[in-house]
């Protein structure tokens, strides 16, 4: 914790931006998983005439008229979006452009109209106020907390009953809209109902992050879940995590990273939406399966397998050819250079296949480049013999050209399984030779080939 | 009210000064954006100006950062400038990767870049606001706008932008055609599609960029949409379209402007959205082919002539037998078809009012004229049943229904074809009915 941490105002800013940051992710996993961000958006500037409209008719900051306003408002948002898109034959996403920025630069007329009367200043509208949650307090059964760290307590209760009440139908309608409607569910209502738990919660979060920063909560949390996980409850609970995150870790780095460069403190909101950003960068590059990273890893992995497959059977097929010669001496190995040239391979990925080849004993150096030992010979004459029977089926049952099956077996035989390998030999009646005449090498235990 | 007529006299005629470089610099301003964001919508891709447009952020308070630290005042603004302009950029980057590289789709891409960015942005600005130097002030503009701070230099650079747009467009007019309507056909003929892409891109990030000043970043994106959204209503033409919204994009800006210099505490940039914004309330209404209040209408006068001509042909096919001219009782009226009491009466009266039918003694009847129509319809009706029937080979009993669709649409060219096609079956004025006429032919 920084130094001058107070854990009776630093507490109440990072409960109040975590519960802030976990309502908003909640409802963001079905945004995106619908396709529906930049709704979210949307509504979040859009409330702006609402908050404006209830303060001039109130005259005052009353949560319930300015609740009651902007939920109207984000409604309407997503009802005109829908409108003009039908009426007018709009592209969706035009259609709320258009309908947003009205809405908002309205809010903003009807502020400057309501700025004599009551204080309301634009800025706390984008970026909030939670680093001053703490001067609004409210006494809940002899306790003091913060006004908005209730409120938003609240609010998160609420979206949590909301989606575990919900839950399925919310899924369905989020995976197969049109299988929902069949079935007989009214998507109509449920995107509605959302649309509605999004305004509050916008509203409710808008004192202590503003309307921008919203979105962040909304989408980044549930986006970056959505690359590590693959079941929906999953991605929730993963969403949370992150938010409540991001609420913690957005203070903190609000008072410590400016001063790693020389400067003061900053608007803790801003530096949450920082937060959810680094965690999604980590998120794309790292996750397991959709990661950057992990793919990149698993593509490596895959062409080195190949690679040394590759030489193993171009090593046995030259013991081959040099057993065959008069001459005999001198078959069977290969210097780097030719494997390289003979691959088409890369340099680098023919380098780590030959340093994995030598390590894990299948080949050994020796004077005149490399050779198979008995195991890599072993392992070579199973890749072969996976080859060449591809090569014996293709000719025969799939009527491929001689000349064609090889570049054919060429790809098959990295992918044979013993049991596959087992079903070609039946297939091909035990077959002895390939299509061009050479032998086909044997298993070496034929007990151990359809284990 | 003499005060207020001569300040819009002064205003109207761009006498003053500062309101003449303001009027014409968010014209031009909502020129450029008008029409590059015509392709930008046609490319669906209207949203990726608010992203744009957020990602800016950041870029301006680092740029501001790294002048001021360089012992700058840092509100050099081409400075601002580049650094809006590179960290839009870097925005773009960033949701093509996210888009290319991972299953989010296009909606959470510009979600999470224009609002992690933004925040960024934020937090920069937190730390400038808390500087010693406190020179901050008017960095917020950029979120805003601040148009009546516009000099003559930025008019200018927003009237050179507006005309290199103009230029470019027109150049690479057909590609942006193609590569907005078909961009598969146009890979395949061989354009530099992704080119052509980031070129679009460059042109919405310089309109972005040097509007940012004027209407703010949360309001910049409604000159790239609604403009081109409102044109799109008034024509099906690509080059209509691109000069209506050009047209409409400037027109907001000059209004706009000038209402904000009129009255008192009206923001400019948000003045100039809601013009615009009124002006595609009036296009969706109005606009002749593609408005919906046009739309409504013709589909309330299509209803109208249907239920007419049902209304018509049910009362000749009754009295049929007595060649169309008996009463029919307004009870075996209404079990003919599937309309309501209050439809049927609706029609009656209707009818009754052209003159085409009559009560007589509680029965109605067709008049000559009414008459006259009948047999019309009820030929084009039976032309076309015998037509599916004998060329279609459709059953006697189901073509009643598929005539019903089609006999209010045939034109008198059909009605002769159909004609010549079946001389040998049709010798009367009214050929008979295929198929049994029943009491209720459509069972309620």
């Amino acid at each position: 914790m920084p130094a001058e941490w107070i854990w009776e105002l630093d507490g109440w800013i990072v409960a109040a931006g975590i519960l802030c940051a976990m309502s908003c992710a909640l409802l963001g996993n079905f945004l995106v998983l619908r396709r529906m961000s930049m709704m979210g958006d949307a509504i979040s500037h859009a409330v702006l005439p609402g908050l404006a409209a209830a303060f001039l008719m109130t005259g005052s900051r009353d949560t319930w008229a300015m609740l009651a306003g902007a939920i109207l408002v984000g409604i309407l948002t997503a009802l005109l979006t829908q409108a003009v898109s039908q009426l007018g034959k709009v592209d969706e996403s035009a259609s709320m452009g258009v309908v947003f920025t009205a809405l908002f630069a309205l809010g903003l007329v009807l502020i400057r109209q309501a700025a004599d009367t009551v204080d309301l200043d634009p800025g706390c509208v984008l970026y909030g106020l939670i680093e001053s949650v703490w001067i609004d307090t409210v006494s809940v059964g002899g306790r003091v907390m913060p006004r908005s760290v209730l409120v938003l307590g609240v609010m998160f209760i609420l979206n949590v009953a909301f989606v575990t009440v919900l839950y399925k139908e919310l899924k369905l309608v989020s995976f197969d809209p049109a299988l929902a409607t069949t079935l007989g569910y009214n998507a109509n209502v449920l995107h509605y109902l959302l649309m509605t738990m999004v305004a509050a919660t916008t509203v409710v979060s808008f004192e202590a992050v503003g309307s921008i920063l919203v979105v962040a909560m909304l989408i980044v949390p549930a986006a970056a879940a959505y690359l590590l996980t693959q079941r929906l409850g999953a991605m929730i609970a993963v969403s949370l995590v992150i938010a409540a995150l991001c609420g913690l870790l957005g203070h903190v780095g609000a008072i410590a990273v400016p001063r790693w460069f020389g400067y003061g403190s900053t608007i803790t909101a801003g530096m949450m939406a920082v937060v959810a950003g680094v965690i999604l960068l980590g998120a794309l590059l790292l996750a397991p399966r959709q990661g950057v990273l992990s793919k990149m890893a698993h593509r490596a992995a895959l062409s080195l397998r190949i690679v040394a497959e590759d030489i193993l059977g171009l090593l046995y097929r030259m013991e081959e050819l040099a057993a065959a010669s008069p001459q005999g001496a001198g078959g069977g190995r290969v210097r780097f250079e030719a494997a390289y040239r003979a691959l088409d391979s890369g340099w680098l990925v023919t380098r780590a296949a030959l340093w994995r080849l030598r390590a894990t004993g299948r080949i050994q150096r020796i004077a005149e480049g490399y050779c198979l030992t008995d195991i890599g010979r072993q392992q070579a004459g199973q890749i072969l013999r996976s080859h060449r029977l591809w090569e014996r089926f293709l000719v025969e049952q799939a009527a491929v050209r001689v000349d064609h099956s090889h570049s054919a077996a060429t790809r098959l035989e990295h992918v044979t399984t013993p049991r596959l390998q087992e079903d070609l030999r039946q297939a091909t009646q035990d077959a002895a030779v390939d299509p061009h005449g050479r032998p086909i090498p044997r298993p070496p235990d034929r007990g151990a080939t359809g284990a | 009210m003499m005060v207020l007529g001569s300040q819009l006299w002064a205003v109207l005629t761009l006498q003053d000064y500062n309101t003449r470089v303001v009027v014409l610099g968010t014209a031009a301003l909502g020129m450029a954006a008008g029409m590059i964001g015509t392709f930008m919508l046609l490319r669906k891709r209207a949203l990726l100006g608010d992203a744009l447009s957020h990602s800016a952020l950041p870029g301006i308070a680092v740029a501001f950062l790294v002048m001021a630290g360089a012992g700058g005042s840092g509100k050099w603004l081409p400075g601002l400038l580049l650094g809006a302009t590179l960290s839009g950029v870097l925005g773009i980057a960033w949701i093509v990767l996210i888009r290319s590289w991972t299953r989010l789709k296009e909606d959470a891409a510009l979600g999470i870049v224009l609002s992690v960015l933004f925040g960024a942005g934020v937090a920069l600005l937190g730390i400038i606001q808390h500087m010693a130097s406190g020179s901050a002030a008017g960095l917020e503009g950029f979120i805003y706008g601040k148009p009546a701070s516009m000099l003559q230099a930025d008019a200018i650079a927003m009237a050179v932008t507006a005309a290199a747009i103009a230029v470019l467009c027109s150049v690479l007019f057909k590609e942006l055609q193609l590569l907005c309507f078909d961009p598969g056909f146009a890979r395949a003929q061989g354009w530099p599609v992704a080119r052509l892409d980031w070129f679009l891109m460059a042109l919405v990030t310089a309109v972005t960029v040097i509007g940012l000043q004027a209407v703010g970043l949360i309001l910049v994106l409604a000159l790239l949409v609604i403009p081109p959204a409102a044109a799109r209503f008034w024509t099906e033409r690509l080059w209509r379209m691109f000069v209506g919204s050009a047209l409409i994009g400037a027109l907001s800006g000059m209004v706009g402007a000038s209402v904000s210099a009129l009255v008192p505490r009206l923001p400019a940039g948000a003045i100039i959205v809601l013009v615009a914004a009124g002006i595609f309330l009036l296009s969706l209404l109005l606009a002749p082919q593609r408005g919906a209040l046009p739309r409504l209408w013709r589909h309330g006068v299509l209803r109208r002539t249907v239920a007419r001509q049902h209304l018509l042909r049910s009362l000749y096919e009754m009295s049929e037998p007595a060649g169309g001219r008996g009463g029919v009782p307004l009870s075996a009226l209404l079990a003919r078809r599937s309309w309501s009491a209050g439809e049927l009466r609706r029609e009656l009266r209707r009818a009754r009012r052209q003159g085409l039918v009559q009560v007589v003694e509680g029965l109605v009847e067709l008049t000559p004229p009414g008459l006259q129509q009948a047999q019309r319809l009820v030929r084009n009706h039976r032309l076309w049943e015998l037509y599916l029937i004998t060329h279609a080979d459709v059953a006697a009993s189901h073509v009643d229904r598929d005539a019903d669709a089609l006999e209010h649409v045939l034109g008198r060219q059909m009605v002769s074809e159909l004609e010549n096609l079946l001389s040998a079956q049709v010798r009367t004025e009214v050929p008979r009915s295929p198929h049994v006429l029943s009491e209720g032919t459509h069972a309620r």
